[in-house]
């Protein structure tokens, strides 16, 4: 296959950007898209010019540190990670143009390589169950109900990539934050940190400058692990209570 | 001019803090033994951590909890992303909830007898006391694992044991349970316990007066080299699988601060203990950049067959049964498709080598499971392994359902590493090393599902523990600083390293040295090695090397965001390792585990260990680049249970 590639190029973050454009040639439908911007970046060394830097690691699609916006979608046309998008998703003589996450709580590093370091923020306020190390009772003295434990665990599979804030027309971090609230408060390790463990995360997030939530629902959509946009109401469920037990933040 | 095979033979190394008497009482009684640190002094002490995987994480939070100052790095952008991450099956407790008979004893004796008599019996005993106590740290922190309709936690038994003790949360327990070292860790960095350097990659490690005081890291947005000071270092870096380039690591778990600790003086023991798991995704072609892990459960219901002639192109449906070879059943009628990893990968590079492998280049089997869809139906098949099947698909955009898998095997887990006593302190005193990092517990053959129990024992329970004496019995050193002469040395050192890296400006890549380096090693150093080919590949080495510093291409400055240089400055350790690791599989002709040597298999092609000869772990000591190395030997005792050999056939 041969291709177009329009690709955001930025020095640095205080650089301003713009797309480049570049041709590739000789790309197999075999390849990961992670692999097609490998070649790339192989043919821009050796002609000595800068690489194109993006975040990527397990290329698996379970470290969550792959992001790419690709064609304006978020990890791209498939529901899945970017290192897990593959060329055949493609056709010869596509232009196809790649964007790193676009928020103003993810700045730009360079290219397409943005800070994330808000959503682990957001996970410092309270997305843990103190537990010291040693202090833990026998596991099975307290046994959680099957549903709750799949419901955990349907929340706690996010990868914090953050497809879902780069795909909220708003930039709202919902459903990140949401979903580890959901995972920790219906477990009962987690119930006598319920109430502040949601005040002090949606705190955080607002103060991380991510926009409000008006449902639109993009960040389910783009979220390659499929985390359900009922998660956003049963965070404003736990909130709403919170509020009412123990008074607003 | 030393040959490349040369080494010489040191002083055996004696593990000093081994408590002695039954073993089950050894753990309490080095606890007993060992100094502690007022509480109200330990906010005195800064521990390094270098890492934030499964023992790193747990570490962190760990020391941090118990009032210490950590101070801890990762190269990624989050601490959440270390490669931990991606372990799918499970995680060993001796919990017997089954009540099938398992026991601490079951799990050891399973342990040193899977590690094929190369791991220390005081250290995996201990391990196994540890499991259980992991699995309800982790449900206290929220951990997810699977459960029953009555709430309680289930298990599956995995990698051939008899007994079901494996703790998974779906496919994803590293996923969760790193998540939960994350979070703790997070609570710590909150409460200003921990001091977190994000995207920031170790460089060298800082030795004064024979202590390990500090390390040179690099900021990987910025480029800055800064020097970082304590009272103690632990290194909770990863393993080396790496070195062969392809190998199912995260693309940027490398060797670096293991490597700069072993020529600081570190010792690097069994560095040719290498794990390659039998079904992972074949290449598609030299882009290829990584390989993906299918769950090895797989082998439970799919049979494995090439076509009995070479070069049999026809698509698998069209090969009748008759000419079809199910090797593993042939070769091994008792165990069949389920024999260990180490038997099932060499045995499809065999028929692979004989011009019988399927697929691109023809370095694949196929996984079938034709047979189980008419056994047990295609839904039942779909219920057991949609996730599995699906993830096969989404990558080779094949229909597993419909034409058989293919498979090979690839690189997953390095049981080599740094050389650790029985408190994970290395030789140099004040560094430990704890995770795959050291070499502990998991002797020349890991078992399923063991390598999360030993990050988080080593990070949770053993290491804070063992520190303690250590900072006790150290508890004032003089204040470091760059000025100090050493400081001044390693800062040199590293800065000078980088400058030449970007100033060669060759007509090669990093990724191309990377590349051929690997694929020597696959070759040479892989799933069977020859007394001949490692020397091809001792000889080999070098010569890369010297090209490497002739033609690296290196774009970019220092002083910028630069992932060439990132990546280049892992090659050059790579370069160097891959040489002790060929070294090591020269020296040590029996085969053993994970380290088949062609030279040394019983007549049913079953590796042949020599008890005798190699009943130690080689503990080697660094003397300078292309210099021949010295060999420490630590002799390993057996005192509970004795060592046999396999038999599968």
């Amino acid at each position: 296959m041969k291709l177009t590639l329009r690709v955001w190029r930025q020095k640095n973050a205080d650089a301003d950007g713009t797309m480049s454009t570049y041709e590739v040639d000789g790309i197999s439908p075999d390849m990961s898209f992670l692999e097609m911007l490998d070649t790339l970046n192989e043919e821009l060394i050796l002609r000595g010019e800068d690489p194109v830097a993006f975040d990527h690691d397990c290329r698996e699609g379970i470290c969550g540190a792959c992001s790419l916006v690709i064609n304006g979608d978020a990890h791209g046309p498939e529901r899945t990670t970017t290192c897990q998008l593959h060329m055949r998703s493609f056709k010869d003589g596509d232009t196809i143009d790649v964007e790193p996450w676009r928020a103003s709580a993810f700045p730009v590093i360079k290219d397409l390589v943005v800070d994330r370091s808000a959503f682990d923020r957001i996970i410092q306020a309270g997305g843990y169950i103190t537990a010291p190390t040693g202090a833990a009772p026998e596991a099975h003295a307290t046994p959680v109900p099957k549903p709750d434990a799949d419901f955990a665990f349907e929340h706690a599979e996010c990868i914090g990539c953050g497809a879902c804030v780069a795909a909220c027309p708003n930039g709202a971090a919902m459903l990140f934050t949401s979903a580890k609230i959901n995972h920790l408060n219906v477990l009962p390790q987690g119930a006598p940190e319920r109430e502040t463990r949601v005040l002090d995360m949606v705190e955080r997030m607002d103060e991380e400058g991510f926009g409000g939530c008006t449902l639109a629902g993009e960040c389910a959509t783009a979220c390659p692990k499929g985390i359900p946009l009922m998660s956003i109401t049963q965070m404003n469920k736990e909130w709403l209570r919170a509020t009412r037990r123990v008074g607003k933040r | 001019m030393t040959s490349y095979a040369d080494y010489a033979t040191g002083e055996p190394v004696a593990d000093t803090k081994a408590p002695s008497g039954p073993i089950d009482e050894r753990w309490d009684k080095r606890r007993f033994e060992a100094k502690l640190v007022n509480p109200a002094n330990r906010r005195k002490h800064t521990v390094i951590v270098v890492g934030t995987g499964l023992a790193g994480g747990s570490a962190g939070a760990t020391l941090a909890e118990q009032g210490y100052h950590v101070v801890q790095f990762c190269y990624q952008d989050s601490p959440r992303r270390a490669h931990s991450i991606a372990a799918q099956g499970g995680i060993n407790a001796a919990k017997n909830y089954r009540n099938d008979g398992d026991s601490i004893h079951r799990l050891f004796y399973d342990t040193v007898k899977g590690g094929d008599f190369r791991a220390r019996e005081s250290n995996v005993h201990r391990l196994a006391q540890i499991s259980v106590e992991i699995i309800d740290q982790c449900v206290a922190q929220g951990v997810p694992f699977a459960r029953e309709y009555g709430g309680l936690l289930d298990t599956r038994s995995f990698g051939g044991v008899q007994v079901s003790r494996t703790f998974y949360a779906r496919g994803q327990t590293g996923q969760q349970l790193l998540l939960g070292a994350y979070q703790a860790l997070s609570r710590q960095i909150a409460a200003g316990n921990v001091e977190m350097h994000p995207r920031t990659e170790m460089l060298d490690l800082i030795v004064v007066d024979g202590r390990a005081r500090g390390i040179v890291a690099r900021d990987l947005v910025t480029g800055r080299i800064d020097t970082y000071f304590a009272d103690a270092v632990v290194l909770a870096s990863g393993g080396y699988g790496n070195v062969f380039y392809l190998s199912t690591n995260a693309m940027n778990s490398n060797a670096t601060a293991v490597w700069r600790a072993h020529r600081r003086g570190a010792y690097f023991a069994n560095p040719c203990f290498t794990q390659i798991h039998p079904t992972c995704i074949p290449r598609t072609g030299d882009h290829q950049s990584k390989l993906t892990l299918m769950s090895e459960s797989l082998r439970n219901d799919g049979r494995i067959w090439v076509p009995r002639a070479k070069g049999d192109t026809r698509p698998p449906n069209e090969i009748p049964e008759d000419e079809r070879d199910y090797y593993l059943e042939r070769i091994y009628p008792s165990f069949g498709n389920l024999v260990p990893r180490d038997i099932a990968s060499r045995a499809a590079k065999n028929v692979c080598d004989e011009g019988r492998g399927v697929g691109p280049g023809g370095q694949g089997v196929y996984l079938d499971f034709a047979d189980a869809i008419r056994r047990m139906s295609r839904k039942a098949v779909e219920a057991k392994y949609g996730n599995l099947f699906d993830m096969y698909q989404r990558i080779t955009d094949e229909d597993p359902y419909e034409v058989p898998m293919r498979i090979y095997p690839a690189v997953h887990y390095t049981m080599g590493g740094l050389w650790v006593d029985y408190d994970l302190q290395t030789t140099v005193p004040g560094l430990f090393a704890i995770g795959e990092a050291n070499f502990s517990d998991h002797g020349a053959n890991r078992l399923g599902a063991s390598a999360l129990m030993q990050g988080l024992a080593d990070g949770y329970f053993v290491l804070p523990a063992t520190i303690n004496d250590y900072l006790a019995r150290n508890p004032h050193h003089d204040e470091v600083s760059d000025e100090h002469p050493v400081v001044q040395e390693v800062l040199a050192e590293t800065q000078d390293r980088l400058n030449l890296l970007l100033s060669v400006d060759g007509d090669r890549t990093p990724d191309s040295f990377h590349r051929e380096v690997g694929e020597l090693m696959w070759e040479f150093c892989g799933m069977a090695r020859t007394d001949s080919g490692l020397r091809k590949a001792l000889e080999r080495i070098p010569q890369i090397r010297e090209e490497f510093w002739r033609r690296i291409k290196v774009p970019g400055s220092g002083e910028e965001f630069n992932q060439s240089l990132e990546k280049a400055n892992r090659v050059v350790d790579y370069l160097e390792l891959a040489e002790l690791m060929c070294l090591d599989a020269l020296h040590r002709s029996e085969s053993c585990g994970g380290h088949f040597r062609e030279e040394s298999q019983t007549p049913d092609g079953e590796a042949a260990r020599k008890d005798e000869e190699f009943g130690y772990a080689a503990a080697w000591e660094f003397t300078g680049t292309g210099e021949a190395p010295v060999l420490h030997k630590e002799d390993l005792v057996f005192e509970y249970v004795h060592p046999t050999q396999r038999s599968y056939a």
